[in-house]
């Protein structure tokens, strides 16, 4: 454990950073209500919800980009300057984004300058040398190692998170926000960005850091905070928080709002044999990467791949089906090895894919219900040398579909993008089915989706299930993991925990999830 | 140890000043080769008046160059720059000329025509910018659109016909000298010179490179990403407006045909010259010497024998290859 006050805690100053009872509502939702949050300098304040707890909107009435609609922020003890002073704001308070904010093509030292004058304050002139002579000494000062003349597009994602961090420090900021900083960093890099977080604190910068990881906050963090459905549930030193009360928080200890969120499988039968072998499956990612991860998919059984975002779930999941070409490892369906990096070679071996972003990959929004459906079947609707489509058989493959689903259009000629999201998802799960595979790839398949739509998707997928599909379902909504028969936890690229027998624990397995190992049990 | 650091710091920094400047002139070669190309296949070629044609010729699409490159580097485009350079030196010399030499008779001082030239760029490039920037038109298919209208205002006023007999005021861009050289070769060499300073030195030259290589950032930054992008927008414009009326100075007339087919030389320069079509890179260095190229590719093709059907496809031939050498030697260039 780091000393936990002795560095540069200050709490007789006014905080550098402060919401004072903040609420915002967006439309019908309301993302936070009467929020008080205050960093001081010198700390380094943990910041914990699950997705949609209210996290980023807070963040967004911090760093000036939203105002509240009740409630005040307040900066090193002063009321915010309007949201149009987009200067006065940079001053006195930064985010790291977890999308990169660096400019590739400018060097390091202008990416820190960046719309900074660094002659005297009204020059319009650049003076190059001062402009690298003062990131240089950022740098040192900081103990930052990159060199500020590369030029930014050449530096790692490690690198461009600490020319952000520069940037906010040598702007004069000592309230700076770490949103999800670690998550796209390998073991090494977070271990040198906690470095760079205690050197800040020690230096007197309130840092507010924000994490899907709850084991890094025990390590980083002098005091934590909780949001849950846009309120403030707990704030205390995270000394005084126990891990089961932290996960309790997040969590709430009202009953789940859905009774079937983690219930068993009620038709289990005992798999069959193995469809997808996957071994030693190494992939570079930057939406996480995948560090050694052997998986076994037999028929009949479907296996939930959990992890948050960056821990390499999805990832897995576009290197099964050949969207990324892995470093190492190999890709068996029906013991047949997959030439990895062709989609169509695995698409042809019998394996569905349910793609994460259904409208970036899900369906061509022009065509019609049954057009969508059918693409993928495209040699059984059109067979022959002449490829000739014939509509009855494509018809009768894509209203089984539509039945199945229960797929509300007017005609499968209904253009998909006038479909309500829940039955645009509907589509891109029947197209996957209509090839009728043998092994299906399933990412985070009800996302925003009604409950309705969800319950049949996930009953579309159970039933393929129970007909002896082999089914590899990769989601971090716990609801959809009611048609799992087993579940493996992804944290960081590799597999930190298995479940083998539902139902599962719902504490456990958000512990898992964030990165908590039980007591005693470090893998 | 802390000099030492320092110094190896300054080296390393002069090593990268130097490999910059090496990217940018990744062409020389391919103009030397070029050169010596010319002199072989006409001894015409290294003589005083015909070095000194080639810049001429290279002056108005220089000018062009320098306008799309800004654009280029904001992560934007424009073609209907070459509707620009056309219309607007045809309207000025329309209002002044006399109705003789198909002028509109209004006969105004050549002075007031300079004025329209210069407003005519403005109106149009801050109608570009205005619609592509703020209403999110896509600025491939509306800046054709504009190009495809501007160059058939010009086709309709005119029929066909060329405005000449042009007052002395008007054409002196285009066909006065100082110390030898055309005044519109030096305009060009200038408005070169200022804009690689500019984007070198001014702020707003930077955040134009932050722009373009990052949108999101450069608004996260502060930077007025919107009032930046229309204003290249409208100093690009005036740019392709002045460069019309070098042209027109220069043959002393102004035809229907004035500026059509311009743009596609525009952007071979831009980008041979390792300016990025995806915005955020480049140099009015290396667009220099693209545009150097392309105005001796078309001297020297001039000076042989090759059929004038012909010149075209070899022009293409060029381009192609000029774009592998500088590939091979290791810039990103799309």
């Amino acid at each position: 454990m780091v000393e936990n006050s002795s560095g540069g805690l200050a709490e007789h100053q006014p905080p550098v950073g402060e919401a004072l009872s903040v609420s915002k509502t967006f439309g019908e939702t309301r993302a936070l209500t009467d929020v008080s949050l205050a960093v001081f300098a010198g700390e380094c304040h943990g910041l914990v919800g699950r997705n949609g707890a209210g996290k980023s909107t807070l963040v967004t009435l911090l760093t000036g980009l939203n105002r509240p609609d009740h409630g005040s922020i307040r900066l090193g003890g002063q009321p915010a300057p309007s949201l149009a002073d987009r200067g006065a704001w940079l001053e006195r308070a930064a985010c790291v984004y977890q999308r990169s904010m660096v400019v590739p093509p400018l060097t390091v030292a202008e990416n820190v300058y960046l719309n900074r004058p660094t002659r005297g304050s009204k020059s319009q002139l650049v003076n190059w040398r001062r402009m690298r002579e003062k990131a240089h000494a950022v740098m040192l000062e900081w103990g930052f190692d990159v060199d500020v003349d590369q030029s930014a597009g050449s530096l790692t994602v490690e690198q461009r998170q600490v020319v952000e961090i520069a940037r906010a420090l040598s702007i004069g900021g000592r309230f700076l926000i770490l949103d999800e900083p670690t998550a796209a960093l390998e073991k090494a890099a977070v271990e040198r960005l906690f470095d760079r977080v205690r050197r800040m604190r020690e230096g007197g910068v309130g840092v507010l850091y924000i994490s899907h990881h709850l084991e890094e906050i025990y390590e980083i963090c002098d005091r934590v905070s909780v949001l849950r459905d846009g309120a403030l549930v707990l704030t205390g030193k995270v000394a005084e928080v126990s891990q089961a009360n932290l996960v309790a928080a997040m969590v709430g200890s009202a009953p789940p709002r859905r009774v079937t969120e983690i219930e068993a499988v009620k038709t289990r039968r005992e798999p069959g044999r193995e469809l997808l072998e996957v071994s030693d499956l190494v992939v570079r990612s930057r939406a996480g990467s995948v560090e050694g991860v052997s998986i076994t998919l037999r028929a009949g059984e479907c296996l939930g791949l959990v992890g948050l975002d960056g821990s390499g779930s999805s990832t897995m999941a576009d290197a099964i089906i050949g969207l990324i070409k892995p470093e190492a490892g190999t890709v068996k369906v029906r013991g047949a090895l997959i030439p990895p990096g062709k989609v169509d070679a695995v698409l042809k071996r019998g394996v569905g894919y349910v793609p994460q972003d259904r409208h970036a990959r899900g369906f061509a929004p022009q065509l019609g219900v049954g057009e969508n459906i059918t693409l993928t079947v495209l040699d059984r609707v059109a067979p022959g040398m002449l490829g000739l489509i014939s509509s009855r058989e494509r018809d009768r493959i894509a209203r089984r579909e539509v039945d199945k689903l229960q797929i509300v259009a007017g005609s499968l000629e209904q253009p998909v993008s006038s479909l309500s999201g829940g039955n645009q998802q509907k589509v891109v799960v029947g197209r996957a089915l209509a090839q009728e595979p043998s092994v299906l790839v399933v990412v985070n398949p009800t996302v925003g989706v009604d409950v309705a739509s969800k319950e049949a998707l996930l009953d579309a997928v159970g039933q393929a299930r129970d007909q002896g599909m082999a089914v590899l379902l990769v989601s971090d909504d716990f609801e959809d993991l009611r048609i799992c028969t087993r579940l493996q936890v992804m944290v960081r690229g590799r597999i930190s925990r298995e479940f083998n027998k539902p139902p599962w624990d719902r504490q456990e397995l958000i512990a898992a999830v964030e990165g908590l190992t039980p007591a005693g049990e470090r893998v | 140890m802390a000099t030492t650091t320092r110094v190896a710091t300054r080296q390393g920094a002069a090593g990268r000043v130097a490999l910059r400047w090496f990217r940018e002139l990744t062409l020389v070669p391919v103009i030397v080769l070029l050169m010596i190309g010319g002199a072989i296949v006409n001894p015409v070629f290294f003589t005083t008046s015909n070095l000194i044609d080639v810049a001429t010729g290279g002056a108005a699409l220089g000018l062009v160059v320098v306008a799309e490159s800004l654009i280029l580097l904001t992560g934007k485009f424009d073609i209907s720059l070459q509707g620009t350079f056309g219309l607007a030196p045809l309207l000025g010399a329309w209002l002044i000329a006399p109705k003789a030499s198909e002028g509109l008779g209004t006969e105004w001082s050549p002075w007031i025509g300079l004025l329209i030239v210069l407003l005519v760029g403005l109106v149009v490039g801050t109608f570009n910018g205005v619609l592509v920037i703020k209403a999110n038109f896509n600025a491939f298919i509306f800046t054709l659109a504009m190009s495809i209208l501007l160059t058939g205002l010009q086709l309709g006023w005119l029929g066909g016909k060329t405005v000449y007999h042009l007052p002395q005021v008007y054409i002196y861009l285009g066909s006065d000298s100082w110390f030898g050289i055309p005044a519109a070769v030096w305009v060009t060499t200038l408005v070169f010179v200022v804009a690689e300073l500019f984007l070198r030195y001014h702020r707003v030259g930077r955040a134009m490179y932050a722009i373009g290589g990052n949108l999101e950032a450069a608004r996260a930054a502060g930077i007025r990403v919107d009032s930046i992008r229309i204003g290249v927008f409208m100093v690009a414009s005036v740019l392709a407006a002045v460069a019309g009326l070098m042209q027109a100075g220069r043959v002393t007339a102004v035809t229907a045909g004035q500026g059509s087919n311009l743009i596609f030389g525009v952007f071979a320069a831009a980008v041979i010259g390792g300016v990025s079509l995806d915005g955020g890179r480049g140099r009015m260095v290396g667009a220099l010497t693209g545009v150097i190229l392309l105005a001796l590719v078309t001297n020297i093709l001039t000076l042989s024998n090759i059929s004038s059907t012909w010149i075209d496809a070899v022009d293409g031939a060029i381009i192609l290859l000029a774009l592998g050498v500088a590939r091979l030697i290791g810039t990103e260039r799309t």
